[in-house]
């Protein structure tokens, strides 16, 4: 009798350990093709970055990324969260596996020069950060995109209205966490997602 | 009748104290972070180049007469603080009063500046100097 429960108890702590280690979970819809589960992935894309390079999907490719939507003369969280991006690019600036993807959604003001100068002023030296310009008819349909908030407001300060979120993206173009990026303890939580990406091979 | 006494006296230490640690210009720090905090950011250290700090910042110890006129009509020329060039223009806070500027100078002297008060009298005739410009 105290066999079995024993062996229950042991199942159960191996089951509950299991838990814990379990991969980040893929977010997003899914659904059945073909017998097989198909999850939800960034959509294809092509930019020109603060140095103006080409950018799409494959420049991200056998890496893992963090998606912002921003604006430089954004008076309202943006600066709030880029300093939360710069913490993350500390930690993981060494990492080459690692990459950030932000969008501006000025697409009037923040044109490759300004975007450069932004990412310079930042003191940005990461080659894998980029920035890029949105246009204008293509801003609510990244944002969605990335399970984001964006559009043009003339009521909004700045004439734009987003939220702070930051988005994980990993190699597949799935996307695995995210978080409030005005909220310091919910990017730290963030970073430990990131760390697990990482360790489960991207 | 002795310890009583001297519980009373121990009660008024622990309110002088943790009076002493309370910011006394709560006005001053509600208009901070609804007007400056989101560029300068509520612990005052700015964004790298991009927005300066008030934290431990040269520019603001030598120009504080100069606050009142920057609070109400902005900054257009570019400033240079610890070394460092800032060139985006800030927008002015015309809706502000002048007690309100009084009140959200006060705050900021007090948080990162030399600590003084400045007298509404002050700030009046600081702000003369920028409204002859206009």
């Amino acid at each position: 009798m105290n066999k079995y429960l024993l062996f229950g108890i042991s199942i159960y702590f191996l089951y509950s350990c299991g838990a814990k280690n379990q991969p980040l979970p893929v977010l997003g819809e899914k659904f059945v093709q073909d017998g097989d589960t198909v999850f939800y992935r960034i959509p294809e894309f092509a930019f020109i970055n603060q140095d103006s390079q080409h950018i799409s999907n494959s420049t991200f490719r056998n890496k893992i990324y963090v998606a912002d939507f921003f604006f430089t003369a954004c008076p309202t969280i943006c600066p709030k969260v880029k300093k939360q991006m710069l913490r993350i690019n500390d930690r993981f600036d060494r990492e080459d596996q690692v990459a950030f993807l932000s969008h501006s959604i000025d697409y009037r003001t923040d044109s490759v020069p300004r975007l450069k100068l932004y990412s310079d002023k930042l003191g940005i030296e990461n080659p894998n950060w980029h920035f890029v310009q949105l246009a204008k008819d293509s801003i609510e349909y990244f944002a969605n995109a990335y399970f984001n908030v964006a559009f043009e407001d003339e009521t909004a300060p700045g004439g734009f209205d987003h939220s702070g979120r930051l988005i994980l993206v990993d190699k597949d173009r799935h996307i695995r966490s995210y978080c409030d990026g005005t909220d310091e303890e919910d990017v730290d939580r963030f970073m430990v997602d990131m760390q697990k990406l990482l360790g489960e091979g991207l | 009748m002795k310890v009583c006494d001297f519980g009373i006296l121990a009660g008024l230490f622990v309110l002088l104290f943790s009076r002493c640690d309370r910011n006394p210009f709560p006005q001053g720090e509600r208009l901070y972070n609804a007007h400056c905090a989101s560029c300068h950011m509520e612990d005052g250290t700015g964004l790298v180049a991009w927005y300066p700090p008030l934290k431990k910042s040269d520019y603001l110890l030598k120009n504080q007469s100069m606050l009142p006129c920057i609070i109400r009509f902005g900054l257009e020329e570019s400033i240079t603080v610890n070394g460092v060039v800032y060139d985006l223009p800030m927008d002015g806070l015309r809706q502000l009063d002048e007690a309100e500027i009084n009140n959200l100078i006060n705050f900021i002297s007090y948080r990162w500046g030399d600590k003084r008060f400045v007298q509404p009298e002050t700030i009046s005739e600081q702000l003369t100097e920028c409204s002859e410009q206009e």
